[in-house]
Order: structure tokens, then C-alpha cells, then sequence
């Protein structure tokens, strides 16, 4: 118990924070506040995601928003079949649009998983800084790609009529919205804690370590980099899901490197491969954004030298600050 | 002589100009403790490379137990029995001792596609990895992290990681590298524990060790093997004392041209 306090404590306690902030809101009048909120959960998600390759594989990739806009994209795209469109005929065979997300969010997470399965494969080969660039390199070949796609709105994007709808429940709510976006994050980080104390996530900080000794030691440790980018991808797809539902709006900016770089940022505000890490870092950054901006239009002026200083004072990010030396998770 | 556990033929790397091992020929015994000495730069490490699949060579094949290797990468070599330890420490720096030993067990005992149990509570790995670190001395410092560990002990588990899968075959560099007297009595006296039970190339400096421990040895020189003998005949042996031995560590032959 003891124990259980002091590795989720702070974690579960913002958890709660958020499970209870919508009733404290409605009580001060902020409802407008629940729309930031969800923001935050969200990037949380996808941060947490790409944490599991940054923070326990040591992959720095620079191309996550790829997966994130990926997600958003096949929502939008079903949605405006569905709805203004009509079914596209592929091979004789003619497929419908939906707005069902028990159909769209599946396949967010199923093509983001494929992208990531195909990038992965063709950037894990490569090290370092050559990796970072190359996985940047891929992300912006499909932001150009939907840059070019008239059909799907090309530069400006694609609205959403209405939210996607996830029978019994209403997400067009946005109380429901709300707390779909905190269960499935509470549910993937309660399956990452799993993953990265079980075999595979021992497997994953023995490669960020020393990759060179788990060849030696008799592991092919191509594979389970590919298995880590390929799951991180398909969870950020489903955030990129998640998002498109939130704005009801899609656009190439989803797909663009400063989303790359957010989530990079996200993870490393609030600690390399702690389990909470993401959490801290997107709650962080995003009302960091939102003070600053309620302050000044030169809001990014000042935001640079703040997460200087933490990356500075607070090593190992915001989760570091309370245990100093933690032993490489929790 | 019984079927070699291991054999080279001709295996060649080249760094540019500088051939890092020429036609290196070699065949250890089941049950051999070959050593390989040879002066700085005389190509022992490239040839562990070669062996362990961690290098690609220019030229040559390998056999190991009966079949063709050099196809294998490092990783399969390891799964087929072939177990290294580094001249230069490479271990899990942020886990403890026991942790890195588990995790060379993990890594032996089947795939690590483990997604819900906590590797740490999987009582086989850790019996495992807790009877490793007691074959190489270790076992009271189970709980210390790598980086807090005597330089001696980091090098003892080495060993240990190297032992993990069982192996056939030992290819160990330098084991006592950079020891204190004391702690490399101490790697000898495993040394002397493990051999028989496993064949094993033996890259050594220390002589004392060498001496003591080689069932026969191979002399490197610039990158070719200048030659392979009982330790009594090699001690005697001419062009060895020329080329090496009677050379203090050996450094003048560093640009040997090959
Ligand atoms: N990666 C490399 N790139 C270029 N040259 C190399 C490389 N590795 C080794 N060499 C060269 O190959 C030769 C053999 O080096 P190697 O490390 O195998 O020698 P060694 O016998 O292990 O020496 P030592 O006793 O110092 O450990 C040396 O001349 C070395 O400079
Ligand atoms: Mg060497």
C-alpha cells in the first residue's frame, strides 16, 4: 500500500483531479475549461504513447505526428464519405463512409498502426540522429500528401459534421466526450504500466541501455523496437481519433513537425520514461499555453526559456521532482 | 583431435590499410581453454568481433558445433551457444547486478514478447539469475546498482551476463582487464572454475593467467597468427620471444605490417 502510494501517488491524485474537475467547473462557472481539459487528456495519450518508444526504447522519433494526424484523418475521412460524399467503389466493391466510432476508431488505430509498422521498418534500421531526421522526413511526405488532396480539403482541412458516435454513448455530449478521453487514457496507461515492467519492457531498457550487449545476450532487437514504434503508433492514432472528434475538425497541421516536437516536448517536461511522465508534461505545457497566451500574442517568446529552466533545475522533468533517482520507471 | 567445437579459416578484416586479421586460422577443441595473446593492436579483439558475428569479414568461414555460422549475426550466434564477455565493461548501467543478470536470463530462456507478467516477479528468472551471480562471487551484492560496483566486480559480471545462455562456447576479452592484483587472482581462480565444463577463447595481457590457465596457446602478431602451441613449447618458442614475450607489453609491434 505504502509502496502503491508512493510510485502513483502524485499520478493518481491528478488523475482524480481531472475525474473531478467537470463538476468543479460546472460549480465555478468554467464549463468552457472542459474543452482544455480534454485537450489535455488526449495529447497525454499520445504523449504516453510515444513515451513507451522515447522513454523505454530510446527511440527519439521526430515523426509522431504522423500517427496523431493519421488517426484524425481516417475519422474525418469516414465522416465525410458518410456524410457529404457517399461510399467510394474500390475494386467493384462500394464502401460507405461511417460515423460510427466503433468502426472509425478502429481503424484510426489499425492505419496509424500500419503507417508506424511501415516507417518503423524502414527508419529502425538507423541510429540516433539519423533516425530523429528520418522519421521527421516521413511525417512530413504525409503531411505534404494530404497538403495535395483536394478531395479531403488539401490545405484547409476537413470539418466534421458532428462528433462520432460511439453507441450507447453520445460523444456529441461533451460530459461523455470528456470522460471517454480520461478512461481511455487511464485504461493505456494502466496497460503500459504492465507492459513496461513485464518482459517486453525489460527488453525495451536493456536495448535503450546497451544494444549492443542484448545482441550479444542473443536478442533480435530489431523486432521488438519495430513491435514498440508499431503499438506507440497505433495508441496515437487512436488520440489522433480523439482529437478530430474534439475540434470536429481535421487539417494537415495535425500531421505537421510541431506536433512532432509538442509531444517530444511533453515527454521531456514531465520525465523520460516515467510512467506519469506524459500526464505532467501535456497538463504542463498546455495551460502553460493558455496562461501565456491569455498574457501576450508573443506567448511562444516566453515559453522557450521556461521549459529551458525545467529541463535545467528539474532533471529527469517533472515526475523527477518529487523521487530524485528513480530506477528507470515508475 | 575429436571434431572442433569451433574452426576458422582464412578469416580476414581489413580497416583500410591496416589489416586487422589476416588469414586467421584456428580450431579449438570441446573442452579447450585456448588463450590468444598478442601485443597491442595485434588484431585479438577484431577476431572476437569476427567470431562472436558482431563483425562481418572480408574473407574466411567459421563453423561452430558442426555447421557454417558466418551467415548468423551476433544475435543468432548467441541463441546457437556462442557467449562473450567485452574488453571493455558493457553492461545495463542503471540496474543492479541482479537485475542485469535476469535480464541476460530473460534474454536466454525464450522471446521477451512477455506483455502482462512482471519480469521481476517470475520466480524462474530470478532463481537463475541469482545462481548466476553466485558462480562468479556475486551473490551479496545482488541488490547494489552496476554503477556502485568495484571495478573487479563489474567485470565479474560480465562474466556472469556471458554465462547466461548456457553457452557452448566462451569468447571472453580481457577478463582481467584494468583489475587490481587481488580481484584478478580472483577472476583466474572463476576461470579455473569454468573451464572444462566450457570450451573457451581466453584474449589475455596478463601472463600469470595465461600460464596458468591455457590448455594451449595462440600467438597474434599484426593480425596473423604467428603460432599455436602447448604454453611450455610457445615459452620456448623462438620467434614468439622475438615478436612478444620478450618485448615488455608488447608495444613495438603496435604497427606491425601485414
Ligand atoms: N573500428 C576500427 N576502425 C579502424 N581500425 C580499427 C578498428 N578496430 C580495430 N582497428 C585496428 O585494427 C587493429 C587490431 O585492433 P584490435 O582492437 O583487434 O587489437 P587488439 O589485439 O585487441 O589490441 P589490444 O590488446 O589493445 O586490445 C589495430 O591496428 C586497430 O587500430
Ligand atoms: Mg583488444
Amino acid at each position: 500500500m505504502a509502496r502503491l502510494a508512493r510510485e502513483h501517488g502524485a499520478g493518481l491524485l491528478l488523475g482524480l483531479a481531472f475525474a473531478l474537475w467537470p463538476a468543479l467547473a460546472a460549480a465555478l462557472g468554467l464549463e468552457w475549461s472542459l474543452e482544455l481539459a480534454a485537450r489535455i487528456l488526449i495529447y497525454a495519450l499520445a504523449a504516453g504513447a510515444l513515451n513507451l518508444v522515447l522513454g523505454y526504447g530510446g527511440l527519439v522519433s521526430f515523426g509522431h505526428a504522423a500517427f496523431f494526424g493519421a488517426g484524425a484523418y481516417v475519422v474525418a475521412i469516414l465522416a465525410y464519405h458518410d456524410m457529404v460524399l457517399g461510399p467510394v467503389a474500390i475494386a467493384g466493391l462500394e464502401i460507405p463512409g461511417t460515423s460510427d466510432a466503433w468502426i472509425a476508431f478502429p481503424l484510426a488505430v489499425l492505419v496509424a498502426g500500419l503507417l508506424a509498422l511501415v516507417i518503423g521498418a524502414l527508419s529502425l534500421r538507423t541510429n540516433g540522429l539519423y533516425f530523429i531526421m528520418i522519421t521527421l522526413a516521413f511525417a512530413q511526405m504525409i503531411y505534404y500528401l494530404f497538403v495535395s488532396l483536394p478531395d479531403y480539403g488539401g490545405e484547409d482541412g476537413l470539418s466534421l459534421f458532428a462528433r462520432s458516435s460511439l453507441r450507447p454513448l453520445e460523444l456529441d455530449d461533451n460530459l461523455a466526450f470528456y470522460y471517454l478521453c480520461l478512461g481511455l487514457l487511464a485504461l493505456l496507461l494502466a496497460a503500459k504500466a504492465l507492459v513496461v515492467r513485464a518482459r517486453f519492457g525489460w527488453a525495451l531498457m536493456g536495448i535503450r541501455d546497451n544494444e549492443r550487449r542484448m545482441t550479444a545476450l542473443g536478442l533480435p532487437t530489431f523486432r521488438y523496437k519495430l513491435a514498440a514504434f508499431v503499438l506507440s503508433g497505433a495508441v496515437t492514432g487512436l488520440a489522433g481519433a480523439l482529437i478530430a472528434n474534439l475540434t470536429e475538425f481535421v487539417s494537415p497541421a495535425f500531421l505537421s513537425w510541431p506536433v512532432s516536437g509538442e509531444l517530444l516536448v511533453m515527454v521531456i517536461l514531465g520525465g523520460i520514461g516515467r510512467l506519469y511522465g506524459p500526464l505532467y508534461g501535456a497538463t504542463a505545457l498546455l495551460l502553460l499555453e493558455f496562461a501565456l497566451k491569455e498574457w501576450s500574442e508573443h506567448w511562444q517568446l516566453a515559453l522557450g526559456p521556461i521549459l529551458i529552466l525545467v529541463v535545467l533545475f528539474a532533471r529527469g522533468g517533472l515526475a523527477g521532482l518529487r523521487r530524485p533517482r528513480g530506477a528507470g520507471h515508475g | 583431435m575429436a571434431e572442433p567445437l569451433l574452426s576458422a579459416e582464412g578469416l580476414t578484416k581489413a580497416y583500410g590499410g591496416v589489416r586487422a586479421c589476416a588469414e586467421v586460422e584456428l580450431a579449438l577443441a570441446p573442452g579447450e581453454l585456448r588463450a590468444v595473446i598478442g601485443p597491442n593492436g595485434a588484431g585479438k579483439t577484431t577476431l572476437t568481433g569476427l567470431l562472436a558475428g558482431e563483425l562481418r569479414p572480408d574473407a574466411g568461414r567459421i563453423r561452430f558445433a558442426g555447421r557454417e555460422i558466418q551467415g548468423l549475426d551476433a544475435a543468432a550466434r548467441a541463441r546457437a551457444g556462442i557467449g562473450r564477455s567485452y574488453q571493455i565493461t558493457s553492461l545495463f548501467p542503471r540496474f543492479t547486478a541482479l537485475e542485469n543478470a535476469r535480464l541476460a536470463v530473460q534474454v536466454a530462456s525464450g522471446h521477451s514478447f512477455g506483455f502482462r507478467r512482471a519480469a521481476a516477479r517470475d520466480r524462474r528468472l530470478a532463481a537463475r539469475a541469482e545462481a548466476l551471480l553466485g558462480e562468479v562471487g556475486l551473490e551479496a551484492r545482488a541488490a547494489v546498482p552496476v554503477g556502485d560496483l568495484a571495478h573487479g566486480e563489474q567485470r565479474q559480471l560480465e562474466i556472469a551476463l556471458a554465462l547466461a545462455g548456457r553457452p557452448r562456447l566462451l569468447l571472453l576479452d580481457e577478463p582481467t582487464a584494468g583489475m587490481a592484483p587481488e580481484e584478478s587472482r580472483a577472476m583466474v581462480a572463476l576461470l579455473q572454475r569454468l573451464r572444462g565444463g566450457v570450451t573457451i577463447l581466453l584474449v589475455e595481457h596478463d601472463m600469470d593467467a595465461v600460464f596458468a590457465l591455457a590448455d594451449r596457446i595462440t600467438v597474434l602478431v599484426g593480425g596473423r597468427v604467428l603460432a599455436t602451441d602447448r604454453p611450455d613449447a610457445i615459452r620456448a618458442n623462438a620467434e614468439v620471444q622475438a615478436a612478444y614475450l620478450g618485448q615488455d607489453g608488447g608495444d613495438g609491434a603496435e604497427t606491425a605490417p601485414c
